[in-house]
């Protein structure tokens, strides 16, 4: 019966339901607000199935751990916040470069700097666009709410060994702190460990990992395939939740807890008989372009709502053909716009566009 | 006499030497020197003057390159 | 005449070292180089120990960053420090590996000197062979931790300045201070006798870690004749001379006999084990009041708790969370975040649904439970028209403005006097809501009391007790 699967789940502690149902072996994480209950949950759940937990020195420890755990072929996730994740994108480009598969989960408070403690979405470049250095790139997830922090922790699982790469999940402190039913998802199979792994047996004796490659043309190589790779997810993977786009004439495209707000205002829009629709990347790379692309040519205007100083926008921008307006709002600081603010912001917009 | 005669042979792979004379200065025998000749990779390389080794590794742990010197044995029956 | 091979490249070695580019036969060291020298002292024991298939060579930046030409072992090349955190994660993950992290002074002592340490510290299962040659070979002769006072080098052009950049580190001598690691020994890789003891210390490290008891350093003082500007001969010479004495080769510790073998978890994968043990971890499901009905709520029932930090305000609001939880509600709880924590007040937002719950955050509520005079002032603005007030008017001085359902009850005085513990005030309240609210089940309240406070039968007694003269109090 499926409530007997249902609990109540903070969204910190859910990411850890959703590694160990995903068959994660390893837990590495340094203490960081608003991510803690991650380690908290890792610490007393991962020994309960005899998986490994070890809080690390550092972030780049931690993310070192995560590598070297994927290198024997194993799942392994680390977890941080904003600042911690900065530190961590040495690891991540190595990691991205040697094609191992790994989750990262980032739970965004306020920058930069040390900021504070609130939620914030200034994360976003750092993680979607690559951040570390060379000319890579990470899937990204952005779940919505603890029921999406487990099965998209589970799912962030899937796609790192599927396509050999650091998948991110994307999160904020609200989506972090907030309790909701879950659904506990079934567990899936243990993977084998791949054959690319240095596992330790004879059987892998013959494998080596590295990420030099001094012959400028072997390193171009690996770059164009990496570049073919994040094609191939960019056409497969886009994922994304369209809300009442079907007649709107504005669609609010956000992620995170603005899209949580976002959807209170538009039900209360359309209450009041205004068109307003709601576009939720669910996948932050690859970008939902498609479905972008598919309502600029139906609706009059987007408004992007970002609580950073538009880094989402300009993939919105890059990812429009057409020359409909798109309107920005945002709040910084750890601050949240409410649905009535939200709602002013379309209004306004429309007295605009409505002449 | 029956006693077994044992003879040691360093041979030095003339091609993997590159001459940084660990091998001659750690001979406790000095049995090794260098080539005034070059290898094809520009090094002179070690020798061994045909007599005088006793087996003992020095040349060969103190070697850098896995595979550049080599000692064998030779047992001679006098029976 | 018999003729027998007795000393020659090692099994530990591939026969031709394919994955190098260009010269297949020879290493890419330059003449003279420690790392060499090191390099057959590894491959030779690893292969006489039977340690080939399981062991795992770590390659450093630094000049053996391409070990794994060699190596006839699987073989990882990491960042620049991070070799024991990469080992750490190889060797929890699969604690049948043997790794070997070999590392450089510049990649062990600087950069990744805490990876290190914390790493010796934990004790893991690991041999780290740290190649000391006092100067970073890869980048061209800079300065290391290591290199002696008045040693030039392309950053210590003027001899290296103890003023300027302190002693030479010490990493034996730092590592035998703590209490995890099982063997340390700083050794030399520069006369024959130097490395036949070399030998011997690495063949031990490697034994203790076949044993897994834990972590071994081996330190190896060893040449860099091109960055050092001398011949092998004389670089040894030097380093017998000069480095030796300042950085004594000995046996630092060795207690790996008083050690006992680690143990390694056993992870559980059983599906239906996995799933089990994590649905456990609540002690109460919605299928345990399956029969009650879904309640009939339309659209949001948007609910604000707020009073001081103490009063137990978030459980207060977990309780109704998880009471609609277990009638099958969609139920949201956030705690106050920012600004509005200020002030020593606390608050939380609950949002109860049939549908999936839109912002968690409530600004305009459906119902205020308020404890304390700043809550009420600050959240009974934000009321809907026809919403529902509830407050404890012990605390709270209130003039209805007449747009809301206001209910007060005396809910601090209830539990001190009636209960005897003025902090079930909250279960008072949630008594209250209970009764105001209707379409959740008393059961359901009872059944979160009992989850909430599990295993301490007292407290449940006591809180459902307030709970329902909370219940009476309103119904008056």
């Amino acid at each position: 019966m499926s409530e007997r699967n249902k609990i109540m789940l903070r969204g910190n502690d859910a990411v850890i339901y959703g590694a160990l149902l995903a068959g994660c072996d390893c837990f590495f994480g340094y203490p960081i607000t608003p991510a803690n209950e991650i380690a908290h949950s890792g610490a007393a759940l991962f020994p309960m199935l005899g998986r490994v937990f070890l809080q690390a020195e550092s972030e780049l420890a931690a993310i070192n751990m995560v590598l070297g755990a994927s290198a024997a072929g194993r799942r392994a996730i680390t977890a941080s916040s904003g600042l911690g994740i900065s530190l961590k994108q040495e690891g991540i480009s190595y990691i991205a470069t040697m094609e191992l598969p790994a989750v990262i989960v980032d739970i965004m408070r306020g920058g930069p700097g040390l900021g504070n403690l609130g939620p914030e979405q200034g994360d976003y470049n750092q993680v979607v666009k690559g951040g570390g250095h060379g000319n890579y790139k990470c899937i990204v997830l952005a779940p919505n709410s603890p029921q999406e922090m487990c099965s998209l922790t589970m799912k962030a699982f899937e796609l790192a060994d599927n396509y050999r790469t650091p998948v991110y999940v994307l999160s904020d402190a609200l989506i972090g702190q907030m309790i909701e039913s879950v659904l506990l998802p079934d567990p899936v199979d243990k993977k084998p460990i791949p054959d690319w792994a240095i596992a330790g047996t004879a059987e892998y004796r013959k494998n080596y990992i590295t990420s030099i490659y001094l012959d400028y043309d072997d390193l171009e190589r690996l770059n164009l395939k990496l570049q073919e790779k994040y094609e191939l997810i960019r056409r497969n993977e886009q994922l994304c939740e369209s809300y009442m786009t079907d007649d709107a004439d504005t669609v609010i495209i956000c992620y995170g807890i603005v899209s949580r707000i976002a959807k209170s205002a538009v039900n209360l829009l359309r209450e009041k008989g205004h068109k307003a629709g709601l576009l939720r990347p669910m996948t932050l790379f690859p970008f939902p372009s498609t479905e972008i692309q598919r309502l600029e040519k139906k609706i009059s205007s987007f408004l992007c709502i970002e609580l950073s100083n538009g880094q989402m926008l300009d993939d919105i921008k890059l990812s429009m053909e057409s020359d409909i307006p798109l309107h920005f709002y945002s709040r910084m600081g750890g601050n949240l716009p409410n649905e009535q603010d939200i709602i002013n912001k379309y209004l306004s917009v429309h007295g605009k566009t409505n002449g | 006499m029956d006693r077994k005669k044992k003879k040691f042979t360093p041979v030095i792979t003339v091609n993997e030497c590159k001459g940084c004379e660990r091998c001659v200065y750690s001979c406790p025998k000095k049995v090794l020197r260098l080539e005034n000749k070059l290898n094809s990779y520009g090094y002179r390389y070690a020798f061994y003057i045909g007599e005088g080794c006793i087996g003992c590794g020095s040349c060969f742990y103190t070697c850098p390159e896995p595979g550049a010197v080599s000692i064998y044995e030779e047992t001679e029956d006098n029976t | 005449m018999a003729k027998k091979l007795i000393y020659g490249k090692p099994s530990g070695f591939f026969d031709t070292f394919d994955r190098r580019p260009g010269i297949t036969h020879s290493t890419h060291y330059c003449p003279g180089c420690g790392h060499g020298v090191l390099h057959k002292l590894i491959a030779e024991a690893v292969a006489d120990l039977g340690m080939l298939d399981k062991t795992i060579f770590i390659c450093p930046v630094g000049c053996s960053v391409f070990g794994y030409y060699y190596f006839n072992m699987a073989s990882i090349s990491v960042p620049h420090g991070r070799a024991p955190a990469v080992a750490t994660g190889l060797v929890r993950s699969n604690p049948d590996c043997f790794v070997i992290s070999y590392q450089g002074d510049g990649d062990l002592g600087a950069i990744g000197f805490n990876e290190f340490i914390q790493a010796a510290n934990r004790g893991e299962n690991m041999a780290v062979f740290f190649v000391n040659n006092g100067v970073y070979g890869m980048t061209g002769g800079q300065l290391a931790p290591t290199t002696l006072p008045g040693q030039k080098t392309l950053t210590s052009p003027y001899g290296r300045s103890v003023e300027n950049e302190g002693y030479p580190l010490k990493v034996c001598e730092m590592v035998a201070a703590l209490d995890s690691p099982v063997y340390v020994e700083r050794t030399a890789v520069t006369s024959p006798k130097n490395i036949r003891a070399a030998r011997a210390a690495l063949r031990k490290a490697l034994t203790y870690m076949k044993e897994k008891k834990g972590f071994s350093l081996v330190e190896f003082l060893s040449g860099c004749p091109v960055n050092m500007k001398r011949s092998a001969k004389d670089t040894d010479e030097w380093i017998e001379k000069n480095v030796i004495p300042y950085f004594p080769v000995k046996c630092f510790k060795d207690i790996a006999n008083e050690r006992k073998p680690k143990q390694s978890p056993v992870g559980i994968y059983d599906k239906e084990k996995v799933k089990d043990s994590l649905l456990a971890t609540e002690k109460i499901h919605p299928s345990d009041e399956s029969e009650l009905p879904v309640p009939d709520i339309k659209g949001e029932l948007r609910i604000k708790c707020a009073g001081f930090g103490g009063q137990g305000i978030l459980s207060l609001g977990m309780l109704i969370a998880e009471a609609g939880h277990l009638q099958n509600l969609k139920a949201s709880w956030l705690p106050s975040y920012g600004p509005e924590m200020r002030g020593g007040t606390a608050n939380c937002s609950v949002v109860l649904s049939r549908e999936a719950v839109g912002s968690p955050l409530v600004k305009t509520a459906d119902v205020v439970l308020a404890m304390n005079q700043p809550s009420i002032d600050k959240f009974s603005p934000d009321l809907r028209d026809g919403g529902i007030l509830i407050y404890d008017s012990v605390n709270i001085k209130f003039d209805n403005p007449g747009k809301c359902n206001v209910y007060s009850l005396d809910a601090s005085m209830i539990a001190k006097d009636v209960i005897g513990d003025v902090r079930c005030a909250n279960s008072v309240m949630l008594g209250a809501f209970c009764e105001i609210i209707r379409s959740i089940d008393e059961k359901s309240f009872i059944s979160s009391i009992t989850n909430n406070f599990r295993g301490k039968e007292k407290v449940i007694s006591m809180n459902i007790k307030a709970f329902q003269e909370g219940r009476k109090a309103v119904r008056k």
